[in-house]
C-alpha cells in the first residue's frame, strides 16, 4: 500500500527515465560460460601437448560419463603426470590426495561465497528488501567486495588479549570444520578419505570446535566475548547429545560406523518409487529433525545464535575479531554448515540416491549438493522467520526434550530392526518416538505461558 | 510439573554458595550497543547471565532543549519539539501548542481539531508499527518484522510527508491551530492507508501472537506491581497493560477527543506479551477513530485568525498541557512572564519517566531479557534525554 506523491524530480541527464537502465543478464551470463568453456578447452590442449591423448581422452570421456566424472578426471590427471612427467610413487599418491583436496576446497570456497550472497538475497526477499544488488551481475561479486573489504582492514588484537590464542582460535575453528568436508560421501566412490570410524571422527571434530569458540572469547579480554564463549561451550555440549542420539540410531540400523555404507544401506526403492531412505521411516523421520536441530545449534544458527547473540552480547566471541581472522570465523561457520548438513544428508536423506528411479541419470554427486544445499536454504529460511531463544530455554530444550526424544529414537530404531519394519513397524515405532513430543514439550513451559489470554476493554 | 524452573537448592548445599569461588561480572551495556535504542547505557551487575542489578545512565543525547526554548520565542521552539520523539513529531506539536494554547487562552476552529486528531492517531498507528519490529529485533529476528511494519509505515510517513513536506520532523502545528490546509486529495490518500491497516494487523498477529518461541520469550518477562507502576509515575500502554485503565484521551477528553467512541484495551500481568498485545490492540481503536475523524471532518479555517505569529507574547501565568502521545504522558509546563520567551519550560517525557522502574523489571531476569524489557518500554532517546 503506497501512497502516490507526484514527484517533479528530474532523470539525470542523458537518461530519458529514472527506472534503471535496462540490464542484459542473458548476455552477461552466456559470455561468461563462453570464456569458461573456451578458457579451459584451450588450457587442456595446452597442457595436453606434455603427453599427447591422456588429458582430452580423460576430458571426452567425462563428458560422456557425467556420473562418474571426477573419477575419470582425476584417473586422467593422474596418468598425465606419470606419462607426461615421470612421476612415480610416492609423488603420485601425494598428488591423488592433493588433487581430491584441492577439488574439494575449491568446490566449497565456491559453495561459501554463493552462500554468502544467497543468504543475504534470501533474506532480503524474506524481508522486503533488495538485498545486495550493486557489485556485479545481480550482485554476483559481492562476495569478492566482501572480500577484498575484509583482506583490507585492520587487523586488531585487544589491548590485554592473549595475542598467539587470539591469533589461534579462528584457525582451531576452521581446520576441523574443513576436515569434516574429507569425511563426506559425496557420490560412489567419491569419499576422499574412506574412513571405517567415519561418524566417530565427525563427533571428536565437532567437539574441537568448542575449544576454539572458548578460546576465541577468553583471549578477546571482553566481557561480552567471553559471556558469549560460556554460551558456546553450554549449547554446544547440550546439543552434541541429541546429534549423537539421532546419529546412533543410524548407525544401529545400518550397522556401520562409515558415511559411505550408510548411504549405501538407504539404495533401491518400495512398490518401485518410495526412496528407502531413512527419512521415511518413522524413527528415521524424527532423527532427522533432532540431527537438524541440533545441526542448528552446533552452527550457531539461527534461532540459537545465542554465542553470537547480536542483542544483548554484541557479537559474543567475534567481538573483538576484524579483518581477515574475522573472515576466517565466517568461513568457518558456513563450512561448518555444510558439513553439518552434508552429514545430516548423507544420515537421512540417501546422500547420492536419487528420490526417483527416473531421475538416476542425474549424476549422484549432484543429488547430494542438491539436497545438501536444500538444507542451507532450509536454515536460512528459519533465520528469517525465528527469533532467538534464551539461554535456559535452549538448555531445558535439549536436555529435557531433545535428548529424551533422542533414547525414543534409539528405542525406536530397535523396535523397527526387531519387527522387520513394515506396517507393523510403522505401528509399533510411531508411537514411541513421537511421545515425547505430546508428553515433554508442553511442559518445557508453564501452563500460564500456554494459555491463550484475553484482553478486556474499558470504555472510561 | 514445570521443567523449566529447578526446584531451589536445599539450605546449604548449593555447589557454589561460597561467594569466594564465585565473582559477578559488571557489564557495561550501551552506550555504543547495537539494542540499546540509541545511545542509553545500562551498568549491569550480572551472577553468570542473570541480572543481579542494574543502573540505568542516561544523558548522551543531551541537547539542551529545555535551556534552549528559554532564550527564543515560544513559535521557534516547535520544531525543536519534533527531535523529542522523533518518531512522533506531530503528537509533541500538539503537546507542545496545546500548553501555549492554555496559556494564552487560544480557541481551536474545528476543523484543526479534527486535523490534530487524525495526525495524532495516524502518529500513534506508525509508532506502534515500528515498535513491533524494533521489539522482535531486540528479540533476535533482525529485520523481519522490522522491515514489514516500515513498509506500513511509509504509507503514513508519505502521508505526512505530503502535508508537512517532511516524513519525521513535520513542524506542523500552529499556537491555535494547523500550519496549512490538506493538499486536494489528501483525505481520500489517508483513507485508502487506513483501510489498509487492518490487514496488515491481521497478518501481524498471525505471525506474532501464536510464535512459540516469542511466547516462551515475553510471558510472565517484566511483570511489575501495579501500583508500583502508579507510584512511579509510570504511563501510557504500560500502565495499561498491568491492567490499569488510564488514557487522557479519556481523562482529559482533550481536543475534541469526547466525540469519538474508542475503548481501552486492558492486559492484566503487565509483561512484555501484555504490552505488545496491548499495543496491537490500541492500533484498531486508533483506526477506529480515524474512520470517524475522516468520515466528519469539517470544512472551515484550520487557524485561528486571532493567533498571532510575531510577537507572540501571552498574559503572564502557568500552565500544564498533556496529552497521550503514543509512548504515555507527554506534558509541558510553562512559565510566561508576558515576555516573548517562556520564563520556564520544562517538558514531562514519557520515555524517561517509563524507565523508572526499569531495574525492578529486570532483576532477576536473564541478560537477553533486559532488551527485550527496555524494547517493551517503547523509549526515544530524543525525548529520554533531551
Amino acid at each position: 500500500m503506497a501512497v502516490t506523491i507526484p514527484s517533479d524530480a528530474a532523470p539525470p541527464p542523458g537518461r530519458t527515465s529514472l527506472a534503471f537502465p535496462a540490464r542484459r543478464p542473458g548476455l552477461t551470463l552466456a559470455a561468461a560460460a563462453g570464456v569458461l568453456v573456451v578458457g579451459t578447452t584451450l588450457l587442456v590442449l595446452l597442457l595436453d601437448r606434455k603427453a599427447p591423448g591422456i588429458l582430452t581422452g580423460a576430458v571426452v570421456e567425462a563428458l560422456a560419463h557425467p556420473a562418474t566424472a571426477p573419477l575419470i578426471l582425476k584417473a586422467g590427471v593422474l596418468g598425465w603426470l606419470a606419462e607426461g612427467w615421470g612421476l612415480g610413487e610416492p609423488w603420485l599418491g601425494l598428488a591423488s590426495i592433493s588433487l581430491s583436496l584441492f577439488t574439494i576446497v575449491a568446490v566449497f570456497m565456491g559453495l561459501f561465497a554463493l552462500t554468502s550472497i544467497v543468504e543475504r538475497k534470501v533474506l532480503a526477499r524474506i524481508q522486503n528488501r533488495y538485498g545486495p544488488n550493486r557489485a556485479g551481475l545481480w550482485g554476483l561479486l559481492q562476495p569478492v567486495a566482501d572480500g577484498i573489504k575484509m583482506l583490507t582492514k585492520e587487523d586488531i588484537v585487544p589491548a590485554g588479549g592473549d595475542r598467539w590464542m587470539h591469533l589461534l582460535a579462528p584457525v582451531m575453528l576452521a581446520v576441523p570444520a574443513f576436515l569434516v568436508l574429507a569425511l563426506l560421501p559425496y557420490g560412489p566412490g567419491m569419499t576422499v578419505v574412506e574412513l571405517g570410524v567415519g561418524i566417530l571422527f565427525f563427533f571428536a571434530l565437532g567437539a574441537s570446535a568448542e575449544v576454539a569458540v572458548f578460546m576465541a572469547g577468553w583471549s578477546s579480554n571482553n566481557k561480552y566475548s567471553l559471556l558469549g564463549a560460556m554460551r558456546a561451550i553450554a549449547q554446544m555440549i547440550s546439543y552434541e547429545m541429541p546429534l549423537l542420539l539421532a546419529a546412533l540410531a543410524v548407525v544401529m540400523l545400518a550397522g556401520t560406523l562409515s558415511p559411505t555404507l550408510m548411504v549405501e544401506a538407504q539404495a533401491g526403492h518400495a512398490f518401485g518409487f518410495v526412496p528407502q531412505w531413512f527419512v521415511f521411516t518413522p524413527w528415521g523421520l524424527v532423527g532427522f529433525v533432532l540431527f537438524f536441530i541440533a545441526a542448528l545449534a552446533e552452527s550457531n544458527r539461527s534461532p540459537f545464535d545465542l554465542p553470537e547473540g547480536e542483542s544483548e552480547l554484541v557479537a559474543g566471541h567475534m567481538t573483538e575479531y576484524s579483518g581477515f581472522r574475522y573472515a576466517v570465523f565466517f568461513l568457518a561457520e558456513y563450512i561448518g554448515l555444510f558439513g553439518i548438513c552434508g552429514f545430516a544428508v548423507a544420515l537421512f536423506l540417501g546422500g547420492w540416491h536419487a528420490p526417483l528411479p527416473v531421475l538416476d541419470f542425474i549424476p549422484g554427486y549432484l543429488w547430494f549438493f542438491l539436497k545438501l544445499y536444500g538444507l542451507v536454504l532450509l536454515a536460512i529460511w528459519i533465520r528469517g522467520t525465528m527469533p532467538r531463544v534464551r539461554i535456559d530455554q535452549l538448555l531445558a530444550f535439549s536436555w529435557l526434550f531433545l535428548i529424551p526424544t533422542g533414547f525414543c529414537v534409539l528405542a525406536g530404531a530397535a523396535l523397527w530392526h526387531f519387527t522387520g519394519g513394515g506396517w507393523l513397524g510403522w505401528l509399533v515405532v510411531t508411537p514411541v518416538v513421537t511421545a515425547p513430543y505430546f508428553l515433554l514439550l508442553p511442559r518445557l513451559q508453564s501452563a500460564e505461558a500456554n494459555a491463550l489470554r484475553t484482553y478486556r476493554f474499558s470504555e472510561e | 510439573m514445570n521443567l523449566t524452573r529447578a526446584a531451589p537448592w536445599p539450605a546449604g548445599t548449593a555447589p557454589f554458595a561460597d561467594p569466594g569461588e564465585t565473582e559477578l561480572l559488571e557489564l557495561s551495556l550501551g552506550p555504543q550497543h547495537p539494542s540499546t535504542h540509541g545511545v542509553f547505557r545500562m551498568n549491569a551487575l550480572l551472577d553468570g547471565e542473570t541480572v543481579v542489578r542494574l543502573q540505568p545512565v542516561f544523558g548522551y543525547l543531551h541537547r539542551n532543549h529545555e535551556q534552549l526554548a528559554e532564550r527564543m520565542s515560544y513559535l521557534a521552539s516547535m520544531p525543536f519539539t519534533d527531535r523529542l520523539d522523533y518518531f512522533c513529531s506531530l503528537t509533541n506539536n500538539w503537546a507542545y501548542a496545546l500548553t501555549v494554547e492554555k496559556l494564552a487562552g487560544l480557541e481551536v476552529p474545528e476543523r484543526a481539531e479534527y486535523l490534530r486528531v487524525i495526525l495524532a492517531e495516524l502518529t500513534r498507528l506508525q509508532n506502534h508499527t515500528v515498535f513491533l519490529g524494533f521489539l522482535l529485533g531486540d528479540m533476535g529476528a533482525w529485520g523481519s518484522v522490522l522491515m514489514y511494519g516500515f513498509r506500513q509505515r511509509d504509507a503514513v510517513l508519505d502521508l505526512f510527508e505530503a502535508l508537512t513536506g517532511s516524513r519525521m520532523m513535520c513542524d506542523y502545528l500552529r499556537f491555535g491551530g494547523c500550519r496549512c490546509d490538506l493538499p486536494p486529495g489528501w483525505a481520500a490518500a489517508a483513507r485508502l492507508v487506513v483501510d489498509s491497516y487492518p490487514g496488515f494487523l491481521d497478518e501481524m498477529e498471525q505471525l506474532l501472537t501464536e510464535n512459540e518461541i516469542l511466547r516462551a520469550r515475553t510471558m510472565g518477562i517484566g511483570g511489575v506491581e501495579a501500583k508500583r507502576l502508579v507510584n512511579a509515575g509510570v504511563s501510557g500502554p504500560l500502565l495499561r497493560a498491568a491492567g490499569l485503565s488510564h488514557d487522557l484521551r479519556k481523562v482529559d477528553r482533550y481536543g475534541i477527543y469526547d466525540r469519538f467512541s474508542f475503548r481501552i484495551p486492558l492486559g492484566e500481568k503487565g509483561d512484555v506479551y501484555d504490552r505488545l498485545m496491548i499495543r496491537l490492540l490500541e492500533m484498531r481503536e486508533s483506526l477506529n477513530i480515524l474512520d470517524s475523524a475522516l468520515r466528519d471532518l469539517p470544512e472551515g479555517p484550520v487557524i485561528n485568525p486571532q493567533a498571532k505569529l510575531r510577537n507572540f507574547r501571552p498574559p503572564a501565568g502557568e500552565a500544564y498541557g498533556r496529552i497521550e502521545s503514543p509512548k504515555g504522558e507527554l506534558g509541558f509546563y510553562l512559565i510566561s512572564d508576558q515576555s516573548p520567551q517562556p520564563y520556564r519550560y520544562r517538558v514531562r517525557p514519557p520515555s524517561l519517566i517509563n524507565l523508572t522502574l526499569l531495574e525492578e523489571m529486570c532483576v532477576g531476569a536473564k541478560i537477553a531479557d533486559v532488551m527485550v524489557i527496555l524494547g517493551s518500554i517503547d523509549i526515544v532517546l530524543g525525548e529520554v534525554d533531551r
